[in-house]
C-alpha cells in the first residue's frame, strides 16, 4: 500500500502538450463513421476503404504517441491532454480530457492493430453483404467509442465510450436484425449491459456524492488517502465491479455473450473477444485506487473472476457451436484476467498482459472461426466439420498458433502471460493462505479445462474424419482457403500468438511499462514454489490435450450429440443461466410490470383522461359565458369586482 | 396677476425624447393626411411611423447610461418617472412598435392591405366596393398606431394617477377605432370596435373611480404622496383598499385578466390581424409596466392585501386562459386565450413581490411580445380563396391542416413561437417563463409558481395540437366546405372551379399571388382552400426579426438578463 501511494504521486500527470494530437485518435474513426452513415449508398463502392483508413490512421497515430510516452523518463509518462471545459454547472465543474498513459496506450494500440487487421478481414468477409458500407460505419463508431472509453481522463467521459461501444455492439450484433432470433440476441446484449451501466451510474454517484469531481487525478487521490472510508469505496468498488460484470459478461451478467454471437463473425473477434468484453478489466484496472482503499470489494472481483472462469470453462467443453464454444472460452479467460486484478498490485500487470495476448489469440481464432464457416456455407456446428486441417493449411496452422497459445503451451503468448495469473492466485494475500489455495487451485483446474476444450474445439474441427452435411442449395461442400484478405490477418495475429507473450514478458518489460499506471508489481512468494507450479500447469495442460485428442481425434465423433452426464447437459444449457434468469428475473419482472401496466391503466391512463376530460368539460364550462353580449361581460367584470373587493375587505378585517 | 405667478416649468426634454419622438410623429402623421397627395401618402406614413419607432429606440439606448448611473430622472415635476424600468418597457414598446408598423403595412401583391379601404363605408355597400375600386386606403392607421404606442409609452412611466388615466385614454381611444378597421368580416370588426368601446370605458371608468378613492384617502394623485400616506395609518383605510381594487379593475383590464378578460377573445377575433397582434403585445407591455410600479413604488405597504387580489386574479386566469383554451376552433380567439393564460404568467411574477419579480416581468413581456407579434403576423399571411382570388384569412384551425407540407417555412417559424408561448427550452418563452416563476418561488409564492407550470403542461396541449395539425394531418376536403364570411371579393363566385393546378396557372398569370395547397374544390360547390399570400415582405421581415429573436432570446438569455437587471429599480 505505502508503495503504491508513493507511485501515485510521484506519478502525477503532466501536461500532455506533446500528445495533444490524442483527440485525433477518438476524431477520425467517428468522423469516418459519420461520412460513411451520411453519405448512405453513395458511399457504398469505397467506403469499406475509408473504415480500414480510420481504422489504420489511428493505429500509426497511437503508435506516434507510444513512442512518444517510452521517450520520456518514467514518472512523467502519465499525460493529460486538455481538450476543454464540459461541464459547468455551479459546484461541479468538469474538463473534458484525454489520459495518455502507458494503460491506455496499451488498449489503444491492442484496440488500433487487432481493429485494422479485422477490418481489412471484414472487407472479404462482408464482400457479398448490401450493408458492408454501414457495417464499416458501425465498425468504425465502435473503435472510436472503445478508444474513447480508455482514453477518458474522467469517469464520465469514460462513462460516454462505455455507452458508445455499448451502442455499437448492440448495432452489429443485430447487424442482421432482419432474423429475428439475432435480434433479439442484440435486445439480450443491450438488457445485460444496461444493468452493468446501472452500477456505473449508481458509482459515479457515489463517488461524486464522497469526492465531488468524476476525474481520475482527483478521484483516486481522494481513494489513495481517505482508506478511513472503507464502507464507500467498497460500495463504489462493488458498483464498479458490476459494471464490468455487464461489459465483460462475468458471473452473474454473462448470458448475453453466447447469444452475441449472432453478429457477424469479425465482430464477435473484434468486440466479443478482443476488445469491448475487456473494458470490464480496463475499469477495475484503471480504478485499482479505489479498489486498493476497499479490500472486501477487491475479493468480491477475485471471487466473481473464479466463479466466471470456471463457469467458461466448463460451458466451454460442452458446446457444439464453434462460435459459441469461442464465446465461453473468452468469458473464462475474461474471468483470468478479473480475477488476476483483484488480487491487487501482485496482479493488475498481469491481467492487462494477459488481456493483451488475448486479444491476439482470440481474434486469431475468431477469425479462423469465420474462415471455417466462410469455407462451410456458414455451418457452426463442430459436429458437422472435421477434417478440414487437410483442405485450409493457413486456417489450419494459425488457429493451431491460437489455440497452442491460450491452453498456455511453452513457449507460446498464452504461456507468458497466464502462468504468471496462476503463479499470483498462489500467492497468499493479505496473510490468508486459504485463498491462495482456494484461487490458486482453480486456476490451475481452469487451465486444465481449457486445454481439454481447446483440444476438443480443434480436433472436432480440423481433425478426425469429415463429417460434413450438404450444402443449403444441395451440393456438395468444398471447403477451401479463404481470399489473402482474409488470410493475412490471421497469419499476423498468429504471429502475435505465437511470439508477442515472450517479447512483453521478457524482462518484466511489460510490467515495467505499465507501471506508472497501475504501480508496481508486488513481489512475493506463492505457497508453492514457482518452477513447481509451471511444471504443474504444463503437466495439466498436456493431460487435457490427450484426453482431447483421445476422445475427439483417435475415436469417432457422433453427428448427434450423446445423452452425457448431467453436468454435460448442464454445461450445454449454459449451466441453466437462461431458466436462472428467467426465474429470478424475467417472471418477477414481467409479473411486476403486468400488474405495473394494469395499475397503469386503471389509475393513470383513468386519472389522466378523466382529467383531459374534465379539462374538456370545464373549457365548456368556461366558455358558456362568453356569450358575445357586452351587457353579460360587463356585469361578469362588475360581479368579478365585487368579489375582489369582497376578499380584499374580508382579509383586512 | 396670474401671469406673473405662473413660472414655466422646466422640462427635461432629452429625458422625453423618445416619447415626444412618438407622439410628434404622430401629429406630423396627421399633418401628412391633410397636406401630402394621395400617392405619396401611405410610403409617407410608413416611413414616418418606421422612422418614429426606430427614432424612439435609438433615443431610449442614448439614455441608458445616463439612467444607469442616476437611477432615473423625475420629469415634468413628478408626472413622467424615467428610470430604469421606465427605458426597458419604452425599448420593448419600441422595437414591438416597430415590428407592429412593419405587419400593419405589409400589403398583397395586388396591393390590399388587412384594413378597410373606407371605414366609415357601411359594410357591404355599393359606396365601400367603389372605394374598394378606387383603391384608397386609410393611412390614418399609422398615426394611429402611434398615438397608441406614445400613450403606452406614459402609461407604465406615469408618476401621478391623472398622468396613467390620461396615457390610458391615449393609448385606448386608437386602439377602439383600428379594431374596427378590419378590410374584411367588417361586422365582425365594428362589433368587436363597440364592445371594446363599451367594455374599456367601463373598466376606465372604474379606474377613475378608483383614482377619485386614493386621492380621497391620501389627498394627492402623486405615487410618491400616497405611499406617504399609507405608512401613516388614519381612520380611512377603506377608501384605500376599495380605491386600490378600483384601481387595479382598470388595468387587469387592460391585460386582459380574468374577471376582466371577457373582451379579449372577441377583439382579438375581430379585429385587424395587424392590430390583433400589435394590441396583444404592446398594451400588456405598457399596462404590465404599468402594474409593476404601483405594486412595487407606490403600494409596497400594501403588499398584503394586493398580494391576496393578485394572488386569486393569477390563479383564476391562468386556469381560465388554459382551459378555456383547450376548447377552441379558430386560431386569433385560441392565441387570445393564451395572451389571457400569459396574462396570469406574468402576474405570478408580479406576485412574487421579490425583487427578481421585475427582471423576469420585464423580460417575460420581450419575450411574449415577441412571440405574439411573430404569430398574429403569420395568421395574418394565411389566406383563404375562393376561385381565383384571395378572400379573408384562415382562422378555422381546420383549415391549418398540412400547412407544413405546402409551406413547410412558414409552419416551422409558426411553430416556433407556438413552442415559445408553451415554454419549451431553448426559446425565449422558456427563458420568460422560468423568470417568473423562480421569482415567484424566491419571493414565497410557490403554489402559484406551481399552478403556472402545470397550467403551462395543460396549455402546450393546445399549441401542440396545432402543430400536429399543421405537420401531420393531411388537408381535409373539409376545407372546401368552409364558408366565406364576407363577399368582399366576390371574384370567385359563380365561375367554374377548375382543376388545383390550373388554378395555380390561373394566380400566375394574376400576379403569382398564391401558392395552392393541394386541396381539390368540387364543381358545385363555391371552394375555398388556404393558400399563403405572397406579401410586399415586410411582414415578413418582422417575422424574421421575432423568430431571431425568440431563439437568441432562448439561447443566450444572459446578456438581455444582465442587462435588464442592472437597471430594474423604480424610482421612488
Amino acid at each position: 500500500m505505502h508503495l503504491l501511494t508513493e507511485l501515485v504521486a510521484s506519478a502525477s500527470p503532466v501536461d500532455g502538450g506533446s500528445v495533444s494530437y490524442a483527440s485525433l485518435l477518438v476524431g477520425l474513426p467517428l468522423a469516418s463513421a459519420a461520412v460513411l452513415l451520411l453519405l448512405g449508398r453513395r458511399a457504398d463502392r469505397w467506403g469499406h476503404w475509408v473504415g480500414v483508413l480510420a481504422s489504420g490512421a489511428a493505429f500509426l497515430l497511437g503508435l506516434v504517441a507510444f513512442i512518444t510516452v517510452l521517450g520520456r523518463p518514467a514518472d512523467q509518462r502519465v499525460l493529460d491532454v486538455k481538450l476543454g471545459t464540459w461541464i459547468d454547472a455551479g459546484s461541479f465543474h468538469l474538463n473534458a480530457g484525454l489520459r495518455v498513459d502507458p494503460l491506455s496506450l496499451t488498449f489503444v494500440l491492442l484496440v488500433t492493430f487487432v481493429g485494422t487487421l479485422i477490418h481489412v478481414y471484414s472487407v472479404a468477409y462482408m464482400e457479398h453483404d448490401v450493408d458492408r458500407r454501414r457495417f464499416f460505419a458501425y465498425l468504425n463508431l465502435f473503435v472510436a467509442a472503445m478508444l474513447l472509453l480508455v482514453l477518458a481522463d474522467s469517469y464520465l467521459l469514460l462513462f460516454v465510450g462505455w455507452e458508445g461501444v455499448g451502442l455499437a455492439s448492440y448495432l452489429l450484433i443485430s447487424f442482421w436484425n432482419y432474423r429475428l432470433d439475432y435480434a433479439v440476441a442484440g435486445k439480450k446484449a443491450f438488457v445485460a449491459n444496461r444493468i452493468g451501466d446501472l452500477g456505473l451510474i449508481i458509482g459515479m454517484g457515489m463517488i461524486f456524492a464522497k469526492v465531488g469531481a468524476l476525474d481520475f487525478t482527483t478521484v483516486h487521490a481522494a481513494a489513495a488517502s481517505g482508506s478511513k472510508d472503507t464502507a464507500l469505496w467498497t460500495g463504489v468498488g462493488l458498483m464498479l465491479l458490476l459494471a464490468a460484470c455487464g461489459k465483460s459478461a462475468q458471473f452473474p451478467l454473462q448470458s448475453w455473450l453466447g447469444d452475441a454471437m449472432a453478429g457477424p463473425t469479425p465482430v464477435s473477434a473484434l468486440i466479443h473477444a478482443a476488445t469491448m468484453v475487456t473494458a470490464g478489466v480496463y475499469l477495475v484496472v484503471r480504478s485499482n485506487a479505489i479498489f486498493d482503499a476497499a479490500p472486501t470489494a477487491r475479493l468480491v472481483v477475485t471471487i466473481v473472476g473464479a466463479i466466471s472462469l470456471l463457469f467458461g470453462a466448463i460451458v466451454g467443453c460442452a458446446k457444439d457451436d464453434i462460435k459459441k464454444a469461442l464465446a465461453a472460452s473468452t468469458m473464462s479467460q475474461i474471468g483470468y484476467m478479473i480475477l488476476a486484478a483483484g488480487l491487487g498490485p501482485v496482479g493488475y500487470a498481469f491481467a492487462i498482459l494477459h488481456l493483451v495476448t488475448h486479444g491476439f489469440f482470440k481474434a486469431g481464432m475468431f477469425l479462423g472461426a469465420g474462415s471455417v464457416m466462410h469455407a462451410m456455407d456458414d455451418q457452426t456446428d463442430m459436429r458437422f466439420f472435421g477434417g478440414l486441417g487437410r483442405s485450409m493449411k493457413i486456417t489450419w496452422l494459425t488457429f493451431m498458433a491460437g489455440a497452442l497459445a491460450i491452453v498456455g503451451m511453452f513457449p507460446f503468448s498464452g504461456f507468458f502471460s497466464k502462468d504468471p495469473i496462476i503463479e499470483a492466485a498462489f500467492v497468499p494475500t493479505d496473510g490468508q493462505p486459504w485463498r491462495a489455495w482456494l484461487f490458486g487451485t482453480v486456476a490451475l483446474l481452469g487451465a486444465a479445462i481449457t486445454a481439454f476444450y481447446i483440444a476438443r474445439l480443434f480436433f472436432m474441427t480440423f481433425e478426425g474424419t469429415k463429417r460434413w452435411t450438404d450444402k443449403a442449395d444441395g451440393s456438395h461442400q468444398h471447403p477451401h482457403e479463404a481470399p489473402a484478405l482474409m488470410t493475412v490477418p490471421m497469419i499476423i495475429l498468429a504471429v502475435g500468438s505465437v511470439a508477442l507473450g515472450g517479447i512483453l514478458a521478457t524482462g518484466s518489460r511489460f510490467t515495467h511499462w505499465l507501471e506508472p499506471s497501475v504501480g508496481a508489481t508486488d513481489h512475493a512468494e506463492p505457497v508453492i514454489p514457482a518452477p513447481v507450479l509451471i511444471a504443474l500447469s504444463l503437466l495439466v495442460v498436456v493431460i487435457g490435450v490427450v484426453i482431447a485428442w483421445r476422445r475427439y481425434a483417435v475415436a469417432a465423433v457422433p453427428t448427434t450429440p450423446p445423452l452425457g452426464t448431467t453436468l454435460t447437459r448442464a454445461a450445454r444449457k449454459d449451466l441453466y443461466q437462461d431458466v436462472v434468469n428467467d426465474g429470478v428475473l424475467v417472471v418477477p419482472g414481467q409479473v411486476l410490470t403486468r400488474s405495473l401496466v394494469y395499475g397503469d391503466r386503471a389509475l393513470v391512463d383513468g386519472a389522466v383522461s378523466g382529467l383531459a376530460k374534465g379539462t374538456v368539460a370545464s373549457g365548456d364550462l368556461a366558455r358558456r359565458p362568453q356569450t358575445g353580449y357586452v351587457r353579460s361581460y360587463a356585469s361578469t367584470m362588475l360581479l368579478g369586482l365585487v368579489a375582489l373587493v369582497v376578499v380584499v375587505l374580508a382579509l383586512q378585517s | 396677476m396670474i401671469a406673473a405667478a405662473f413660472t414655466a416649468p422646466s422640462v427635461a426634454w432629452t429625458a422625453l425624447a423618445p416619447v415626444v419622438v412618438v407622439l410628434g410623429a404622430a401629429v406630423v402623421g396627421v399633418l401628412v393626411e391633410a397636406f401630402v397627395p394621395d400617392r405619396l401618402r401611405r410610403t409617407t406614413q410608413v416611413a414616418l411611423a418606421i422612422a418614429a419607432t426606430a427614432g424612439a429606440l435609438v433615443a431610449v439606448i442614448a439614455l441608458w447610461g445616463g439612467v444607469h448611473r442616476s437611477g432615473g430622472t423625475v420629469v415634468l415635476g413628478g408626472s413622467l418617472l424615467v428610470d430604469g424600468p421606465t427605458l426597458v418597457l419604452w425599448a420593448t414598446l419600441a422595437l414591438l412598435g416597430l415590428l407592429s408598423v412593419l405587419v400593419v403595412a405589409d400589403r398583397t401583391q395586388t396591393g390590399e392591405d388587412s384594413f378597410a379601404p373606407l371605414a366609415a363605408a357601411v359594410p357591404g355597400s355599393e359606396y365601400e366596393e367603389q372605394a374598394r375600386r378606387a383603391g384608397l386606403a386609410q393611412t390614418e392607421v399609422y398615426p394611429l398606431t402611434l398615438f397608441a404606442l406614445g400613450g403606452m409609452m406614459v402609461f407604465p412611466a406615469a408618476g401621478d394617477l391623472l398622468t396613467l388615466f390620461v396615457a390610458l385614454e391615449v393609448l385606448s381611444l386608437p386602439l377602439y377605432l383600428l379594431s374596427g378597421m378590419a378590410r374584411r368580416r367588417r361586422l365582425l370588426s365594428q362589433e368587436a370596435s363597440m364592445k371594446y368601446f363599451l367594455l374599456g370605458a367601463f373598466a376606465s371608468a372604474l379606474l377613475l373611480f378608483g383614482i377619485v378613492l386614493l386621492y380621497g384617502y391620501s389627498g394627492s394623485i402623486r405615487y410618491a404622496d400616497i405611499t406617504a400616506a399609507t405608512g401613516t395609518p388614519g381612520g380611512t383605510e377603506g377608501l384605500l383598499l376599495v380605491g386600490t381594487v378600483l384601481l387595479f379593475a382598470g388595468l387587469l383590464f387592460k391585460v386582459g385578466a380574468v374577471p376582466f378578460h371577457m373582451w379579449t377573445p372577441d377583439v382579438y377575433q375581430g379585429a385587424p390581424t395587424p392590430i390583433t397582434g400589435f394590441m396583444a403585445a404592446c398594451t400588456k407591455v405598457a399596462a404590465f409596466g404599468a402594474i409593476l410600479r404601483i405594486v412595487y413604488a407606490m403600494l409596497p405597504g400594501m403588499a398584503w392585501d394586493l398580494g391576496a387580489l393578485l394572488w386569486i386574479v393569477a390563479i383564476a386566469t391562468m386556469v381560465v386562459g388554459t382551459v378555456a383554451g383547450l376548447v377552441q376552433n379558430d386560431v386569433k380567439r385560441l392565441l387570445a386565450y393564451s395572451s389571457i393564460a400569459h396574462a396570469g404568467f406574468v402576474l405570478t411574477g408580479v406576485v412574487a413581490l421579490h425583487q427578481r419579480g421585475i427582471t423576469g416581468v420585464l423580460f417575460y413581456l420581450v419575450a411574449y411580445g415577441l412571440a405574439t407579434i411573430g404569430a398574429f403576423a403569420i395568421v395574418s399571411l394565411v389566406r383563404e380563396r375562393s376561385g381565383d382570388s384571395i378572400t379573408g384569412e384562415a382562422t378555422a384551425l381546420s383549415q391549418w391542416a398540412g400547412l407544413g407540407r405546402s409551406h413547410p417555412v412558414l409552419a416551422l417559424t409558426f411553430t416556433l413561437f407556438l413552442l415559445s408561448f408553451a415554454g419549451i427550452p431553448l426559446t425565449a418563452g422558456f427563458m420568460g417563463k422560468f423568470a417568473v416563476f423562480s421569482a415567484a418561488v424566491a419571493g414565497g409564492a410557490w403554489p402559484l409558481a406551481l399552478i403556472g407550470v402545470l397550467a403551462s403542461a395543460a396549455a402546450a396541449f393546445f399549441y401542440v395540437r396545432i402543430i400536429v395539425l399543421m405537420f401531420f394531418t393531411a388537408a381535409h376536403e373539409e376545407t372546401a366546405e368552409a364558408v366565406v364570411e364576407d363577399g368582399a371579393v366576390a371574384g370567385g363566385e359563380g365561375l367554374p372551379a377548375a382543376a388545383p393546378d390550373e388554378l395555380l396557372t390561373a394566380d400566375v398569370a394574376a400576379g403569382g399571388t398564391a401558392t395552392a395547397v393541394a386541396v381539390a374544390p368540387t364543381l358545385t360547390e363555391r371552394a375555398t382552400a388556404t393558400v399563403v399570400v405572397r406579401s410586399e415582405g415586410f411582414a415578413a421581415v418582422a417575422i424574421a426579426v421575432c423568430a431571431v429573436g425568440t431563439i437568441l432570446l432562448g439561447v443566450f438569455p444572459t446578456p438581455v438578463l444582465d442587462l435588464v437587471d442592472a437597471v430594474a429599480r423604480f424610482l421612488q
